[in-house]
């Protein structure tokens, strides 16, 4: 059957910002979707609030709106478009919630939109448990006892039946977020209250604990003709008890036999079947009782999934793109598999290697959170590694977790034989707690003699897999028999890199350097060789170039195409908090870029959620791990004309220097450049060359030294590691104790590293430029101005382009200064400039905090901005292209407000302080954009779940310094008719300037007090500005609480003044909505001139 | 020291891995079967005669074997390739491990050579000839025994696989090959009786036909027409087997005595051998079909269902006469996957609706063979 053409306009609604269980995957699943659709003549319309995703991008679906996702908003989406059906399975768990609540409130009867994929009475028995339950026990599928509760008493009712532990999950969150499991009476009924808060239908599911078995997932696709295919089968390394999206997972399914596999198949098709999704891929996941085989269903998604785009990358089965073109009246065999070209997309993929994901967390970032994995996904990211065995897939994928790990020990971070080798205690709690170090110290179980029976006992991991990790660690005790590498014999050096021993795991056992063992290696004729990704081991001859590295006979890299030049970027890896999304849309760009220029593009990267692993962003893609050693056997096999190591984040950016040492020709900016800008010394002299300030400054590799400049440099100041990302181990302080206790904590972080020491401006607007420089010419790009002040991470703090508050003579100053850097760099590419704007004695001065020559974080909110495709330009400008070239001459100045604000993993991690600081902390962001400041602020805070009050109690608590500022508020907030309550100074304070005030009991003072208020759901918005940080103060805990009970919670006073502006305006005129195309119509069509927006 | 083996084609190629399973030498057709899962079911898959099976998925032996999941009474193949062997075996329902499996049944295995490397020049130059040894390791002599190996093309490798004797055939499905709620007992009286000619048939076929509530007679498929018919039964199963169909002429004249007698029912060599019977001729294909991820469209339903399949030879489209209807496509490559008589009780199917290893998705094709039975009694 063709595509159906009574439909013509079908609407795609995004996942939204990058949270914790909802990442850069459907970004890949919406893209593609879009794309399919296009394909086909429909036309598109998005919804998605997330600015830094290629879905979003103007030319990926015919209209889209990057507006806040709320049935409301949408609504109004509809109202405009009129589309014919809305595909809801594409973007997420948001996309979905956001699609049953437009059918909920009857807008999709009222305008004539069908659901097509999944409808939702489907999508209701798939995710309402007892609707679920039923369905199961219909085809006689077990699944776990257990009922759903909306009452601590029913829930107490239900343990007496279940026993304990048991698992609590709270129905329709995201990620199982709020899921985990109770081992006693405490922690049942703190759960349950946690989950019935946490639910959007104060709903929490009740089961029996399955801890300890085995876990498998199944992806599943089924066309109108109910044609039914398994793409892959999932095996979790970790047993059950750990979310899946915590564990490590691998593909295909190891231990099971094709009896017991084809019973799971026949399980999965019974239920999609069962449950009605009509087209499409879902993902439902099993436990296996490891002894007698006992199957149960334990949930299943109708909606492509985390899973499904792991599933895609392990497979080459494009599963979005195919669920799309089911979902318009396709069936499976009428649609071809692009890998082979020649047969189709109705088949089962087999592979010829084995996948191993590996999931990155971010504990380091909220030292106050638990950090035991549970059934509540806790991690921010994941990196993917292919290897022809799992040994060398596992060593692979540790490698390319970035974490300081080459592989399984044997590196620097490798405890074993040093004096902190962990001691069998130690170990064994490490192993039967799961927490994310858990593969190393199986390592360590078995170096220290564990047996298999007594490591299984603790972790439950099955015999399986701890038998291939026995058999690294016996490998490494033979590459220890060996003196050095010299010594060692070429079949065991093969055999060593065939188990994905890296070459610097070699050269800590060899106590040689890598660069060394490589060397000997390479003249040894071990040489990394390349295998495609073919969806049918090699059955039939692939077309789409898709590759990993193994140690084996044959290579199939692709001759270089005569005449035409490679050029390879470098992407950011696994998704991590101040890395993720952003810079994969850069190195999508940047490839984007090549193809356009007819230069052949070679995509490396290791992370599987991304557009830029999808076979069709590139022309080869190389699924590695990205390490100096990987890149290179990567460059020793396609010879690349270029490197672009300036859009992946840090990353790539770390291993410049190696590759430009082995000659790798890195193209755009100098590796120098790059690191002149780290180097404070250089860069001192060069904004004094130019006669830019900068805020006092030290750098110290001890702690005496530390103290020395301190004394220079002044309290507060702001300390931190160099060559780190995202802020880590950054703190402001205030006083000497504070400073050494930070430093001494920086130096760990540092890692060998200098420390960077800066006088912090307090009360300072800071300023974000982006800006594309040629070698010659300057162009800035977007110049953001900060919500908050100087001293939040800017990667936390919201933004507004154009600037907001700054006078245009202080904006064409930095213009000017980020022009003369640019020059004086001979910066080829983009650059980002930080800025400080301070008012001092009358007169307001510009400090130069930071300068990255390299995509920034803002470059893709920069290009929606304004409309321009800033990464691409930069790309083009880094293979010799000029601006002159490109005609970008000038800045991009738009009709139009856009506010960027920052989505925060408060609600996962429970008890953790809320307050913004120097250390960044937000997963992912989203854009609000308006022609007024006000209007667009109040969208980006709707966009990230701040839901501004339209009445209620406002409860405000500032620190002194933000009492005068405060009144004036309050006095706004009042005559708006919100009521206020305050504790004790700042009543007293409100009640002076005439401002009635509820006056509420700090926590000290008894009750009730705030948190009675909160949890009485009394209190619609919290303002409160620290004095304090820390989980254990007063304020802590009252912040820690409002996210808790979903209470929207500002926490510094220009976000209070900009909120309680956007509610004002939201009294005098709606959210409106428009797509992207027609705000930039206007742009494409006038001449953009240079202008100071004032 | 793991002992080394090696591996020579006809075309002079030499793959040199290390030894598990038997030593020895052994020549057959070197072929790849791309199933992730189900290598004891091949292993014991008599099809496989006079062939070196290939694991295209490299960790194999991972979940070792049991006593259950076989499809004859010992592995027929003459060798056997991975990648690489699990020196455990991990899994509730294991007795043991591959390796002493195979050694313990005689047969010589290779693993750690790049198996994708060897399918791709399979792929490429089509199935070969070829020498698995761990004894003669000069790789001039393993190339000149490869190239003067006798192949299977025109040999008949059904006598070397038949059973020796009739047998009532008395054993169900694996629970595991159920979903659970499923039941697959018995009535106590089975009404139709099914003989089955046995060219080397895959047990689960046999299973199937049991729990379909059929009494089977399992005859050595060189049995006459006259025996099977003596045995007075309601339909007529034709079985998988090993290699060329077109030199096992005697069950090629027995179906054509059967044809219009009762009801026929052919998979794999039967489906072949069926064509053959009714006028068509059968080819060699480059590689064969063999995995279980084989997409056939089943032309009456329009539904695709994802089959196991097991064949080197094929039958030719354009020979078939007008009384063979093409019911069954192969969507990788449009070859014919099911045929039907078109004025008499006989159909057949090239892929294995028995799966075993395989999807389920054809195992409504026994149910269909049953209801066609008419019970005589």
């Amino acid at each position: 059957m063709p595509r159906r053409d009574d439909i013509q306009k079908i609407l795609l609604i995004g996942s939204g910002p990058i949270v914790i269980g909802q990442a850069c995957e459907f970004d890949y699943s919406g893209t593609q979707a879009c794309k399919a659709l296009r394909e086909e003549g429909y036309e598109v319309v998005l919804v998605n609030s997330n600015p830094a995703t290629i879905m979003t991008d103007p030319n990926t679906a015919d209209r889209t709106y990057i507006e806040p996702l709320t049935w409301e908003v949408v609504e109004k989406v509809i109202e405009k478009e009129l589309p014919d059906a809305l595909l809801p399975t594409l973007g997420g768990q948001t996309g979905l919630n956001v699609a049953m609540d437009l059918d909920r409130h009857g807008i999709l009867q009222k305008h004539g939109v069908q659901m097509i994929g999944a409808n939702a009475a489907v999508i209701a028995k798939a995710e309402e448990r007892d609707q679920f339950k039923t369905a199961m026990e219909k085809i006689g599928l077990e699944v776990c006892r257990g009922d759903t509760v909306h009452t601590i008493d029913e829930a107490r009712q239900l343990v007496t039946e279940i026993g304990l532990p048991c698992v609590v999950r709270p129905s329709f969150t995201m990620g199982g977020s709020g899921s985990a499991i109770a081992y006693n009476r405490d922690e049942f009924d703190q759960l349950v209250r946690n989950g019935l808060d946490q639910s959007p239908i104060n709903e929490v599911l009740i089961e029996e604990s399955i801890i300890g078995w085995k876990e498998y997932e199944m992806e599943v696709m089924r066309d109108l003709d109910d044609n039914v295919v398994i793409i892959c089968a999932i095996e979790n390394f970790d047993a059950m008890g750990v979310h899946t999206g915590d564990s490590i997972t691998v593909a295909p399914a190891q231990t099971l036999t094709d009896k017991e596999y084809q019973r799971m198949r026949d399980a999965s098709l019974a239920v999609i079947r069962e449950i009605g999704v009509e087209t499409g891929g879902s993902n439902i996941q099993f436990a296996i009782h490891p002894s007698d085989g006992r199957m149960i269903v334990i949930e299943m998604n109708p909606r492509v999934s985390r899973s499904s785009a792991l599933a895609s990358k392990a497979t080459g089965f494009p599963i979005a793109k195919i669920a799309a073109k089911l979902a318009v009246g396709y069936r499976l065999h009428e649609l071809p598999n692009d890998i082979t070209r020649q047969t189709k997309a109705c088949f089962e993929p087999t592979i010829d290697y084995v996948v191993t994901k590996i999931p990155r967390f971010a504990f380091e970032k909220f030292p106050e959170a638990d950090s035991t994995l549970t059934t509540q996904m806790k991690s921010v990211g994941e990196t993917m590694a292919i290897g022809r065995t799992f040994k060398e897939s596992f060593q692979k994928a540790l490698r390319g977790l970035e974490v300081g790990s080459f592989g399984l020990g044997c590196d620097s971070k490798d405890l074993w034989g040093t004096e902190d080798q962990p001691a069998a205690n130690e170990i064994r709690a490490k192993l039967s707690i799961p927490n994310s170090e858990r593969a190393w110290y199986l390592r360590y179980a078995l170096k220290s003699g564990m047996s298999l029976r007594e490591i299984y006992e603790l972790t439950k991991i099955d015999y399986w897999f701890l038998d291939q990790l026995s058999q690294i660690v016996e490998l490494e005790e033979t590459l220890r028999g060996f003196s050095d590498v010299f010594a060692v014999d070429d079949a065991t050096f093969l055999q060593a890199k065939q188990c994905g021993f890296s070459d610097r795991q070699l050269a800590t056992i060899w106590q040689s350097n890598e660069m060394a063992i490589r060397e000997n290696r390479k003249a040894r004729g071990i040489i990394a060789t390349f295998k495609s990704v073919d969806t049918c081991a090699a059955e039939f001859e692939a077309y789409t170039p898709y590759y990993y590295s193994t140690y084996e006979l044959e290579d199939e890299t692709p001759a270089k195409q005569k005449g035409k030049r490679r050029v390879m970027i470098l992407g950011g890896g696994p998704n991590r908090i101040g890395q993720g999304i952003e810079f994969d849309y850069c190195c999508c760009h940047a490839s984007f870029a090549l193809r356009e220029l007819g230069i052949e593009s070679i995509m490396v990267n290791s992370n599987p959620e991304t557009v830029s692993t999808d076979y069709d962003t590139s022309d080869l893609l190389f699924f590695e791990p990205l390490t100096a050693e990987d890149v290179l056997n990567i460059c020793d096999r396609v010879q690349p004309d270029g490197v672009i190591v300036q859009f992946g984040g840090q990353t790539p950016l770390n291993l410049a220097r190696a590759l430009s040492t082995a000659g790798v020709p890195i193209i755009g900016t100098d590796v120098e450049t790059i690191e002149a800008a780290e180097d404070r010394e250089k860069f001192q002299q060069l904004l004094n060359r130019l006669g830019l300030k900068q805020p006092a400054n030290g750098i110290a590799r001890t702690m005496n030294e530390a103290r020395a400049e301190a004394n220079k440099i002044g309290f507060p100041s702001l300390v931190r590691p160099s060559f780190v990302l995202g802020g880590r181990a950054m703190e402001i302080c205030y006083d000497l104790a504070q400073f050494e206790r930070f430093v001494a904590a920086a130096f760990v972080v540092a890692q060998g590293q200098p420390v960077l020491i800066d006088r912090f401006l307090e009360d300072a607007t800071e300023v974000d430029v982006d800006a594309i420089c040629d070698g010659r010419d300057v162009v800035v790009m977007g110049v953001m101005e900060h919500i908050e002040e100087a001293g939040v991470h800017s990667g936390d703090s919201a933004c507004s382009i154009p600037p907001y508050s700054l006078p245009g003579p202080i904006i064409q100053e930095i213009r000017e200064a980020t022009h003369a850097m640019a020059r004086h760099l001979k910066v080829k590419g983009l650059m980002n400039v930080q800025f400080a704007v301070k008012r001092e004695a009358g007169e307001m001065n510009v400090y130069v905090l930071e300068v990255n020559p390299r995509a920034s974080r803002t470059v893709p909110f920069v290009a929606k901005a304004t409309g321009v495709p800033v990464a691409k330009i930069a790309a083009k400008v880094m293979t010799g292209e000029t601006l002159a070239d490109l005609g970008v001459t000038n800045e991009p100045i738009p009709a139009h407000v856009s506010i960027k604000e920052s989505v925060f993993p408060f609600r996962k991690f429970a008890g953790v302080d809320i307050v913004l600081g120097p250390e960044m902390r937000s997963t992912g962001e989203v854009m609000g954009i308006s022609e007024r400041f006000s209007i667009a602020f109040a969208k980006s805070q709707l966009a990230a779940g701040v839901v501004l009050p339209e009445s209620g109690k406002i409860f405000l608590s500032v620190s002194k310094r933000h009492k005068e500022i405060i009144v004036g508020l309050a006095q706004r907030l009042s005559k708006m008719g919100f009521d206020l309550l305050a504790t004790d100074g700042t009543s007293r304070r409100l009640r002076g300037a005439g401002v009635e005030v509820e006056r509420v009991k700090k926590l000290a003072e008894g009750q009730p007090n705030l948190i009675d208020y909160l949890k009485n759901d009394e209190v619609a918005l919290i303002l409160n500005t620290p004095n304090g940080k820390g989980a254990r103060t007063d304020e802590g805990k009252i912040r820690a609480a409002a996210v808790q009970h979903g209470v929207p919670c500002i926490t510094t006073i220009q976000a209070a003044e900009a909120a309680v502006k956007a509610m004002e305006a939201l009294r005098q005129e709606d959210i409106s909505v428009q797509p992207l195309q027609e705000r930039f119509k206007e742009i494409a069509n006038d001449v953009v001139t240079v202008t100071a927006s004032s | 020291m793991s002992r080394i083996a090696k591996l020579a084609l006809e075309d002079g190629t030499v793959y040199t891995g290390t030894c598990f399973g038997a030593g020895g030498e052994v020549d057959g057709e070197v072929v790849f079967n791309t199933s992730m899962t189900g290598y004891q079911e091949i292993l014991t898959d008599p099809s496989y005669r006079g062939q070196i099976v290939t694991m295209t998925y490299p960790e194999i032996g991972n979940y070792g074997v049991n006593l259950e999941d076989v499809e004859s009474h010992k592995p027929h193949l003459a060798g056997f390739i991975v990648r690489e062997n699990s020196r455990i075996a991990s899994n509730f329902r294991s007795s043991g491990g591959l390796d002493d499996y195979l050694k313990e049944n005689g047969i010589v295995a290779l693993a750690g050579i790049d198996t994708r490397a060897l399918v791709r020049r399979i792929r490429t130059a089509g199935a070969m000839k070829g020498v698995l040894s761990t004894e003669d390791l000069d790789e001039n002599s393993l190339i000149n025994k490869a190239k003067s190996s006798p192949g299977l093309v025109g040999r008949d490798l059904v006598q070397e696989v038949v059973p020796i004797e009739s047998r009532s055939w008395e054993e169900s499905l694996s629970p595991w090959s159920l979903l659970p709620g499923t039941s697959n007992s018995r009535e106590s009286s089975s009404d139709c009786h099914v003989v089955a000619l046995d060219f080397g048939m895959k047990w689960n076929i046999a299973r199937h036909l049991f729990d379909e509530q059929c009494r089977v007679t399992v005859l050595p498929g060189t049995a006459t027409a006259a025996e099977v018919l003596a045995l007075a039964p309601d339909g007529v199963f034709l079985s998988n087997g090993p290699g060329d169909p077109e030199p096992v002429d005697y069950a090629i004249r027995c179906i054509q005595d059967l044809l219009g007698k009762t009801p026929i029912f052919g998979i794999c060599l039967g489906h072949q051998l069926l064509a053959l019977a009714c006028g068509a001729k059968t080819f060699k294909l480059k590689f064969g079909h063999r995995g279980a991820n084989q997409p056939v469209l089943n032309l009456q339903t329009g539904v695709v269902e994802i089959t196991s399949q097991n064949h080197g030879f094929a039958v030719d489209e354009a020979s078939l006469p007008n009384q063979l209807e093409i019911t069954h496509r192969n969507l990788n490559d449009n070859t014919v996957a099911g045929l039907r008589h078109t004025e008499l009780p006989a159909f057949s199917v090239q892929y294995h609706p028995e799966a075993s290893a395989g999807p389920h998705d054809s195992r409504y094709l026994f149910r269909q063979f049953r209801e066609s039975l008419t019970p005589v009694h």
